[in-house]
């Protein structure tokens, strides 16, 4: 698992070019101190982080590796993986032909801490050390719009701080909220985000504060990962059966990390039983898996592999090659390789597409 | 159709709490009427909610509330030639463990001296209190001795998912008896029905049980329910089908990237449901299109996974058959008849 990695073949790098959508340079909090009023750095230095969780230090389900990250990302300097610029570079983003990298800042961000005003300002610090500590020391690297999301006043402002600012790529949501993102409360986020031009992503991950079931609380790290679909899902028809895209139109969603086969089955499923309980949602005018197939767009890592390869094929058929993106998740255990990771059965024009035409046009990137 | 049909899903609807009483020991019956109580119909399915009742099964009234009307539904119009009750009563919901107890007795009871002893062609599903294990175990090993039982029955959405050990007991006395457990959409209403809070809609509601049976499947794996319990048969109840695959390719996966955390699972999830799991096929959910159910059939990867049901009087298809179209003949055959034969040991015993 742990090989040394050798230059790829000079050939196809000149051939291809790679839009990432995820990957997860790491801030310190001490990085984010400059950005943040003595008030709320005092307050984190007393209180700490207070995500909807019980352990003062790592995760509810105890990751498979330090900070789920492949054990041969330490920068030989120190520091955490992928905390340090020069390290990535040389070990992902100048080894592969990487055109731009989206950031997917996870932690520390404040997201879905139990302190709305903290999670605020600590949305604010993420976003403009995004800015100075990684896009302007290397131009690749496109931030995402932290937002406090458990108070959508508050993301609001952050999104329209950031409109029309090009070195943001989309405004970023965790999967586990504390309600479902159909719900009204989350939607000044969605209108905040059509009236900058920004798609929204939704990567997994967060703490809602509830069972990562809705059978109660699993016991392993395994079904923890799993869960990820299902909490997925969930969101996928709150936001569509909710008519959030009747309401906005323009609205684009970026399912992050989360796997993508069992999207269409979830659309054929919502769609089999809407035909017998529409009258309950007559502000849907289209049915489920038309919303679901125009406004959602989904990430490759970890796709699910198929027994039978042509299986994953027909799958990312019924998804849609138009909406599907590249993203390697580095410098976390599970990253994909840009060159070997795809289906060795995807043709030049589909290859071309999932690995950066898909992202430059949902991204709007020159 | 084949004459043969053996529908694994019919439900049975206690009419009223009225109806248990002669089933109910007295202080229970006492109580139940000192203290005003209602009765116990889940939440899970209005009876006014199209999805319900197919409104072409109603006649004046409810179609399954007695053996008479639902068996001329079920096996002179629908042509089954057996059918397994699942009676849906809100026994789980129940916050008193003793309460539980005393319902779940009387629902057993009065399935089989109303239903069983009326059609010899009708089976049925032992319902359990779940709040309380060795309660569930007990109600197990009595209904058990009537062969007529063929199969416990839990639902999808409870306190704790099914793998956990404290449930194991159940699934011990279920594989002494050689009764499968059925999981069948409905909750307990311990949690929220999403793992995110509270949908708005009942559609939603609906949609979200198929979260719940992926999240039963990654539990039993992981916990190494199938792997205590060889001969444990789990078979999922109205749960659809067409999520299947995805889902096992994505716990196949993650157990290859992190099974040292579960080493009792020792070989690939997508095996160990292949050899332990079945699903009805009703609802269905895909398309109507022949060529798209042909390529979901083909990425199960088995015939054996499939068993026939109508999920009569719920609304899940329209006209006389609930199989999806185009098939093919030794599939439909296997689905109607051979894979029920062989996931329900009982079926083929002679009942006395």
């Amino acid at each position: 698992m742990n090989i040394e990695l050798r230059q790829p073949d000079v050939g196809q790098k000149t051939r291809l070019k790679v839009i990432d959508v995820d990957i997860h340079p790491k801030s310190a909090m001490e990085d984010l101190q400059p950005y943040l009023a003595k008030r709320w750095w005092d307050h984190y230095k007393t209180f700490g982080a207070r995500t909807r969780q019980g352990f003062l230090k790592g995760f509810p389900y105890p990751k498979s590796q330090p900070f789920a990250s492949r054990r041969d990302s330490w920068p030989p300097g120190g520091g955490l993986p992928a905390s340090d610029l020069n390290f990535m570079k040389q070990q992902y983003l100048d080894l592969y032909p990487i055109e731009y990298a989206i950031m997917n800042p996870l932690s520390p961000t404040g997201q879905g801490d139990q302190n709305d005003e903290f999670s605020a300002a600590m949305a604010v610090a993420a976003n403009e050390f995004q800015l100075d500590g990684w896009h302007e020391r290397d131009g690749r690297l496109l931030a995402s719009v932290v937002v406090p999301y458990e108070d959508g006043e508050a993301s609001r402002a952050e999104i329209r701080r950031r409109a029309g600012d090009k070195r943001f790529a989309h405004v970023l949501l965790k999967s586990r909220t504390n309600e479902l993102l159909g719900k009204r409360r989350y939607w000044p986020i969605y209108e905040a985000a059509v009236e900058a031009g920004l798609p929204v992503g939704i990567h997994v991950f967060g703490t809602s504060g509830r069972p990562a079931s809705n059978t109660g609380w699993p016991s392993f790290y395994i079904e923890d990962m799993t869960e990820h679909a299902s909490c997925c899902q969930a969101q996928v028809v709150s936001l569509i059966l909710e008519g959030v895209f009747e309401r906005y139109p323009d609205l684009k969603i970026v399912m992050v990390e989360a796997g993508f086969a069992w999207m269409p089955p979830l659309g054929w499923r919502m769609d089999k039983h809407w035909k017998t309980l529409k009258s309950e949602v007559p502000h849907l005018k289209r049915a489920p898996s038309e919303y679901l197939r125009e406004h959602f767009w989904v990430s490759t890592q970890p796709m699910e592999e198929a027994e039978e390869p042509d299986h994953l094929m027909e799958t990312m058929t019924w998804v849609g090659f138009d909406h599907i993106m590249f993203a390697s998740d580095y410098p976390h255990w599970d990253f994909d390789d840009p060159l070997l990771a795809l289906p060795p059965a995807l043709d030049q024009e589909r290859r071309s597409k999932v690995l950066s035409e898909n992202a430059r046009a949902l991204y709007r990137l020159d | 159709m084949t004459t043969a049909a053996i529908d694994c899903d019919v439900h049975p609807q206690v009419p009223n709490l009225k109806a248990l009483a002669p089933y109910l020991e007295p202080y229970w019956r006492d109580s139940f009427t000192e203290r005003g109580i209602p009765g116990f119909e889940s939440n899970s399915y209005p009876p006014n909610v199209p999805l319900s009742v197919r409104a072409d099964f109603k006649g004046k009234d409810h179609p399954a509330t007695d053996v008479t009307r639902l068996s001329a539904q079920v096996f002179d119009r629908l042509k089954a030639e057996t059918a397994i009750c699942n009676c849906l009563y809100g026994v789980e919901l129940i916050f008193s463990e003793d309460m539980a107890l005393a319902v779940a007795r009387a629902v057993n009871d009065w399935i089989a001296k109303e239903w069983l002893d009326r059609d010899p062609r009708l089976r049925a599903s032992i319902v359990v209190p779940t709040q309380n294990v060795e309660f569930a175990v007990s109600e197990i090993e009595r209904c058990a001795q009537d062969k007529r039982f063929v199969q416990v029955v839990l639902l999808a959405m409870q306190e704790s998912p099914l793998g956990r050990r404290h449930w194991w007991p159940i699934f011990a006395a279920a594989e002494r008896h050689g009764l499968p457990i059925g999981i069948h959409p409905g909750s307990t209403y311990r949690h929220s029905l999403t793992s995110l809070g509270w949908p708005t809609f009942y559609l939603e509601d609906y949609v979200a049980y198929a979260q719940a049976f992926q999240s039963q499947l990654t539990s039993l794996i992981s916990e190494g329910a199938f792997a205590k319990f060889p001969g444990l048969k789990v078979v999922l109840i109205e749960s659809g089908v067409t999520w299947l695959p995805g889902f096992l390719w994505r716990i196949s996966k993650f157990w290859r990237g992190v099974r040292a955390e579960v080493p009792w699972v020792d070989r690939s999830p997508a095996e160990i449901v292949r050899d332990h799991v079945r699903l009805t096929i009703t609802p269905f959910d895909a398309p109507d299109d022949a060529d798209t159910i042909r390529r979901i059939i083909d990425q199960l990867r088995s015939d054996e996974l499939l068993l026939y049901a109508s999920d009569f009087p719920h609304w899940q298809f329209d006209g006389e058959s609930a199989m999806p179209p185009g098939l093919p003949e030794g599939l439909a055959r296997k689905i109607l008849v051979e894979n029920p034969l062989a996931t329900y040991p009982r079926l083929k015993e002679a009942v006395s």
